[in-house]
């Protein structure tokens, strides 16, 4: 998001709040009503937009028009299949408007219709030069647009069919989506995949095929919209998700202030904030606004000002390779430690704040990592969302299962050290299919699992906290600073995709 | 926190806003905060003045805060050491070292081989050249450095930096055009003072909104120091095509025509004027080495810049302006072969440089200008 893209975004969140809050004031309550109904399509509304409006250029014909229409796709895809079967009684509860235990049909095709029109529309900016276009480059044939989007509601009925079923068949088409979500991820972090992938379509468009590239297949927020939906459809199987409507289903997948760099909230939480908003409560509103300004204003410090400035002297593969003294080298490492941080969760307080315009409190990604006394600790202020996620979907089903039917005869040490090297290495390779990654994710698991024998030692040896304060202070003094060396020294594996250079440049750190 | 209080913050906000950029608009602080430099202190000082188009890559930037320039550069590490004999080299991008390393420059050859001067004092060479050229900008930077104690200025020129036409095309000169109105005024320059290339910025223009860019770039000058401590790195070095030896069948020059150049064409009064603003220090003034083509036309032309009948009436016109005024003056035209030009007729490679500064260097021992 730039700047310009963030100040509308919150311009447009506070005209709407300001009207919000006139409505409250309305003595018949009716414009309260009227905002509490039209708070849900303008925030499905703005987030398809955005969608299209964030999406960057790229250089495949139309691409930046139908990668944001895939994520509709998929998401309405994915919401089909999470369709509960609906009652044999049949007829519309008298709560179902409010909790949609299973979504009605009529507001379902509202819905469908609206997302319709709105790609619609954006499509035939093409035709109004005046307006074109929302997308980085003229959009696709209406027709065509018509053609997809016919077929994408053909799918999306086909699936709920299938979902309204068996729950066995259900459960093979959770287990199918999640398959085609982790091939589509896999193909576009792997780099041979990503460039074959291009290739493909460039010959559909009828382009260049020797000019493919992986740089050509940039899919807005894909890594978190894919998240979203394992998350979605993992908890489906499991019977934890709530019955949600396509509105609120989409709105959550691609709420916008999340697009770009999360968080990854949980569908139950985000659908929560999203029914419970009310337009009549004067003061939880002003709250909302003056703290998602603040959080927006911090954001935009950090990331612009703080982070973009120190990304002229972050560690790079250029200069990591130009770097002549130790001293030095160890300045660009930390400028990159603190960009990377202050860059990233500049954005994750942009888009909290965006949210809290909007009534959302969308979940926290950081919470002072840097100032983390142990590896563990840093891991639960670090990426929370994305942490919280392997946690949930992998580090516990895996260790689970390995203390029970896969792998009874581990002993526990052992079931820590696997479930922690798969977890971190796939963290590691959620940012691309690539071996500096995957080492990245490997070191952490190394330090993860030696603060996991280092606690169970000092446990067993019942080494107690140290007598005087002052012991103490200097104690967690050198243990961040510890924690925050290795963790930056792990950002070189993070930022050189060349190993040999990732290993030049540790030498050139301690001085060789 | 209320409404109440969310908009008394706004409104502070918004009135802060409008003070501090109505202060800025008033005060113009950019000078002197150019003048706050991390370089000599942090960073070692460069030693060239800041410079380049692609700063993500050569980790230095061109600005026009005079005073940021100066501060980040090596000159301004301290005070005049004793027992040095301070030569200040100023003129365009061939001092200032297109596409040498900072080991490779005039100033650093001149410094590299250690000249004493028989009063014991040991050439210590400043770079104070800066791309593209213009003698008007020469003289900017010239009046900037005088602070700095010079004993000797070599300020080498071209025909190329002294067309009265050209004198005002440089950034430097049009971003700092209060300095430059008061040289016109000063020294009766025959420059036009209400020339619209002299940009006058609005009052909008003066704030800090309107002095973002500026504001940025003195930040950015400080940050890119760490990288040029940890690289020694102030230059992109992009491979480059070899200056032309083939030329046009073109005898013009700018808008002249032969067969004569007339001094009224030249900027010599901006000459005149640096000898009077450097007072008892001397100058001495060099016209630059140029690439002298054997190739296609040149019968017509030296090179890309120069037609002969131009250039040649331009050294005549030199070496008798140099003797009226009693100049010192050193024409270098032919001293370095064509071979050690790099990408244009009068940028040198490491070797081109190194014969320019065993020639400059022995010139200033032979005859050591004294305070006149």
């Amino acid at each position: 998001m730039s700047l310009a893209q963030i100040v509308i975004f919150a311009v447009g969140a506070l005209l709407f709040g300001a009207l919000a809050a006139l409505a409250a004031r309305e003595a018949t309550g009716r414009l309260r009503s009227l905002a509490r109904r039209l708070r849900p399509w303008l925030m499905l509304s703005a987030s398809v937009a955005a969608l299209y409006w964030l999406q960057s250029s790229t250089p495949i014909r139309h691409l930046d028009f139908w990668l944001p229409t895939a994520t509709l796709g998929l998401t309405a895809l994915v919401w089909a299949a999470t369709l509960k079967p609906r009652p044999a009684t049949g007829g519309r509860r008298p709560d179902q408007a409010a909790n949609p235990a299973t979504p009605d049909p009529r507001a379902t095709a509202i819905t469908a219709l609206v997302i319709a029109g709105i790609v619609a529309l954006i499509a035939s900016t093409r035709y109004v030069d005046a307006l074109c276009c929302l997308t980085p480059s003229r959009p696709p044939d209406i027709g065509a647009v018509g053609v997809a989007l016919l077929t994408g509601a053909g799918l999306c009925v086909t699936v709920a069919r299938l979902a309204a079923q068996v729950a066995t068949r259900r459960a093979w088409l959770d287990a199918a989506l999640v398959t085609l979500l982790i091939a589509l991820f896999a193909a576009l972090k792997t780099e041979p995949l990503t460039a074959g992938l291009s290739a493909l379509l460039r010959s559909f468009a009828g382009q260049s095929v020797g000019q493919a590239s992986a740089l050509d297949m940039r899919w807005l927020g894909f890594s978190y919209i894919a998240f979203r939906l394992i998350h979605v459809l993992r908890d489906h199987a499991t019977g934890r998700l709530p019955a949600l409507s396509l509105r609120e289903f989409v709105t959550y997948v691609v709420f916008f202030p999340a697009l770009t760099a999360g968080p990854i909230d949980r569908a139950e939480r985000f659908v929560k904030d999203l029914r419970g908003w009310d337009a009549g409560s004067d003061a939880a509103r002003a709250e909302d606004v003056a703290e998602g300004l603040r959080r927006i204003l911090i954001g935009v410090f950090k990331k612009f000002a703080v982070a973009d400035t120190l990304a002229l002297i972050a560690l790079n593969p250029v200069n990591a390779a130009q770097v002549q003294w130790a001293g030095w080298a160890w300045v660009l490492l930390y400028a990159y430690a603190f960009r990377l941080y202050l860059d990233f969760s500049g954005y994750t307080d942009i888009a909290i704040g965006l949210g809290r315009l909007f009534g959302v409190r969308l979940p926290e990604n950081f919470d002072r990592p840097y100032l983390r006394p142990n590896l563990t600790m840093f891991w639960n202020s670090w990426h929370m969302t994305l942490a919280n996620w392997f946690r949930a979907y992998w580090f516990n089903p895996l260790t689970r299962w390995l203390r029970t039917a896969g792998g009874a005869s581990l002993s526990p040490s052992a079931i820590i050290f696997i479930g922690q090297t798969t977890t971190m290495a796939l963290i590691g390779v959620w940012h691309g299919v690539t071996w500096n990654y995957a080492l990245w994710g490997v070191w952490h698991a190394a330090g993860l699992f030696a603060h996991n024998r280092w606690t169970a030692l000092a446990r067993s040896r019942q080494w107690g906290a140290p007598a005087s304060k002052w012991r103490a202070l200097a104690l967690n003094a050198f243990n961040i600073a510890l924690t925050f060396h290795f963790v930056a020294l792990g950002w070189v594996w993070f930022v050189l995709p060349d190993v040999g250079q990732a290993l030049a440049l540790f030498a050139r750190l301690f001085g060789g | 926190m209320t409404g109440v209080s969310t908009w008394r913050i706004a409104i502070k906000a918004v009135l802060l806003f409008v003070v501090v950029n109505v202060m800025f608009a008033l005060t113009d602080p950019l000078p002197t905060i150019g003048s706050l430099s991390a370089y000599n202190a942090v960073f070692p000082g460069r030693p060239r003045l800041p410079y380049s188009d692609f700063p993500d890559r050569a980790y230095n930037l061109s600005l026009h805060n005079l005073n940021a320039m100066f501060a980040a550069h090596e000159i301004a590490a301290g005070p005049k050491p004793a027992g040095e004999y301070r030569v200040l080299l100023i003129g365009d991008s061939s001092v200032w070292g297109f596409l040498l390393k900072p080991e490779d420059t005039l100033a650093a050859q001149l410094n590299a081989t250690q000249r004493i001067l028989p009063d014991g004092r040991r050439l210590r060479a400043y770079n104070l050249g800066y791309p593209i050229m213009s003698v008007t900008k020469d003289l900017l930077l010239l009046q900037h450095a005088m602070r700095y104690e010079p004993d000797l200025i070599v300020w080498l020129v071209t025909l190329e930096s002294l067309p009265a036409s050209r004198q005002l095309l440089h950034p430097i000169a049009q971003n700092n055009a209060g300095a430059v109105r008061a040289l016109i005024a000063d020294y009766r320059l025959s420059l036009d003072p209400s020339d619209p290339r002299l940009l006058n910025p609005s009052f909008l223009e003066r704030t800090l909104i309107g002095q973002r860019r500026n504001l940025a770039d003195v930040i950015r000058l400080q940050v890119y120091g760490a990288l040029w401590a940890a690289t020694g790195i102030d230059q992109d070095y992009p491979d480059y095509e070899p200056a032309a030896i083939d030329l046009e069948a073109d005898d013009s020059f700018h808008d002249l025509k032969p067969p004569v150049l007339r001094a009224e064409d030249l900027a010599l009064d901006v000459l005149r004027a640096g000898h009077q603003l450097a007072g008892d220090i001397p100058i001495l003034i060099v016209n630059e080495p140029i690439l002298i083509s054997t190739g296609r036309n040149s019968d017509i032309r030296y090179n890309f810049f120069y037609p002969r009948w131009a250039y040649d009436q331009y050294r005549v016109i030199m070496a008798g302006q140099a003797q009226r005024q009693g100049w010192r003056y050193l024409d270098l035209w032919d001293l370095v072969p064509m071979s050690e030009f790099t990408n244009s007729a009068v940028h040198l490679t490491p070797g081109g440089s190194r014969l320019l500064a065993d020639t400059i260097g022995a010139a200033i021992l032979s005859a050591p200008p004294g305070r006149r």
